[in-house]
């Protein structure tokens, strides 16, 4: 008796649970599939170029800056530090 | 290899000059247009971002259990490098995404795991930096976290469906796009390796202030 009770549950649940399965299908077969290669034009469509550009303006810009902040930040910690190491190499000696 | 530091310097600082004139060259991505461009600095970034990841695990792994500490001093450059990188994919990605799919961010795995693994170096440097004794041993462990992470990172596009351009990408590049990619690799490599060693170099130094202070208090 338990076990019909059970599999009575199961399939009411299944029967419940499908129709909200069904969008949650559709959207995931709606999903573009990933892109697998990249093919260049000679053009870029108009009107696309000034947010594009703002993006990629913004991209290599940060790219400098942040690699250039780091580089001067090594540059000072290694001064501090050899500064440093050769005071107390000279107090040592 | 600080012979070459400044050899290095030098190409690095010309082929990053020259590299905006490279991807002026390289042409306009079908769908994607002029922002597609952002993907010859990202590329490289993010590549970089997992390569800091092996080379902080491999370290941490040889000062665990080769008890090596001289390779701690390397673990930390690499982490330190992981962070700068892994900042530099995490921004100019969504810079990417927001004009490509409409949005800054998607939780797919691949981004997701990507700043999994920017937070694990944040958390293993700032252990080092404020964790006290001990700390050491604490942040070479979680860097094999970090460094396990990176297949999963690679692979996951490959793996789960996700709006992320897939690996296939780069092996089918048409040449005018494989050649400014490349040549932004090299540059990016030559700064990476530069700036490891001078970080490297700074830990060392730093190590033996160390072992002077406690070779003085000892006297």
């Amino acid at each position: 008796m338990t076990r019909i009770c059970r599999a009575m549950l199961m399939v009411t649940a299944l029967i419940v649970a499908a129709p909200a399965m069904v969008p949650m299908m559709t959207v995931s077969a709606m999903q573009p599939p990933p892109q697998s290669e990249f093919v260049p034009v000679e053009d870029v469509p108009p009107g696309e170029q000034i947010p594009a550009f703002t993006m990629l303006g913004t991209a290599y810009g940060f790219v400098w800056v942040a690699l250039l902040v780091y580089v001067w930040s090594i540059a000072r910690r290694l001064q501090k530090v050899e500064a440093e190491l050769a005071d107390l190499e000279s107090r040592r000696k | 290899m600080t012979k070459l530091n400044p050899l290095f310097i030098g190409l690095s600082a010309v082929m990053l000059g020259m590299a905006p004139w490279v991807i002026n060259a390289a042409p306009y991505e079908s769908t994607m247009g002029l922002v597609q461009k952002v993907f010859y600095f990202h590329f490289p970034s993010a590549i970089l971002f997992l390569v800091a990841a092996l080379i902080c695990g491999v370290a941490s792994a040889i000062f665990l259990f080769g008890k090596k500490p001289r390779a701690d001093g390397w673990a930390i450059a690499a982490a330190e490098l992981g962070l700068l990188f892994g900042t530099l994919t995490l921004v100019t990605g969504p810079l990417w995404a927001r004009k490509a799919w409409g949005v800054w961010w998607v939780w797919d795995p691949r981004l997701t795991s990507s700043l999994l693994l920017w937070m694990i170096f944040s958390a293993y440097l700032l252990l080092r930096r404020y964790g006290g004794p001990g700390s050491d041993k604490l942040g070479a462990g979680m860097a094999l976290f970090g460094m396990a992470n990176v297949p999963f990172i690679y692979v996951s596009v490959n793996v789960w469906r996700t709006l992320h351009p897939q690996t296939s990408v780069v092996p089918t590049l048409p040449t005018e796009m494989g050649i400014p990619l490349w040549f932004c690799f090299a540059a990016f490599t030559m700064v990476f390796v530069t700036l490891l060693n001078l970080r490297a170099r700074l830990e060392h130094q730093r190590a033996r202030i160390e072992a002077l202070y406690l070779a003085e208090d000892e006297a």
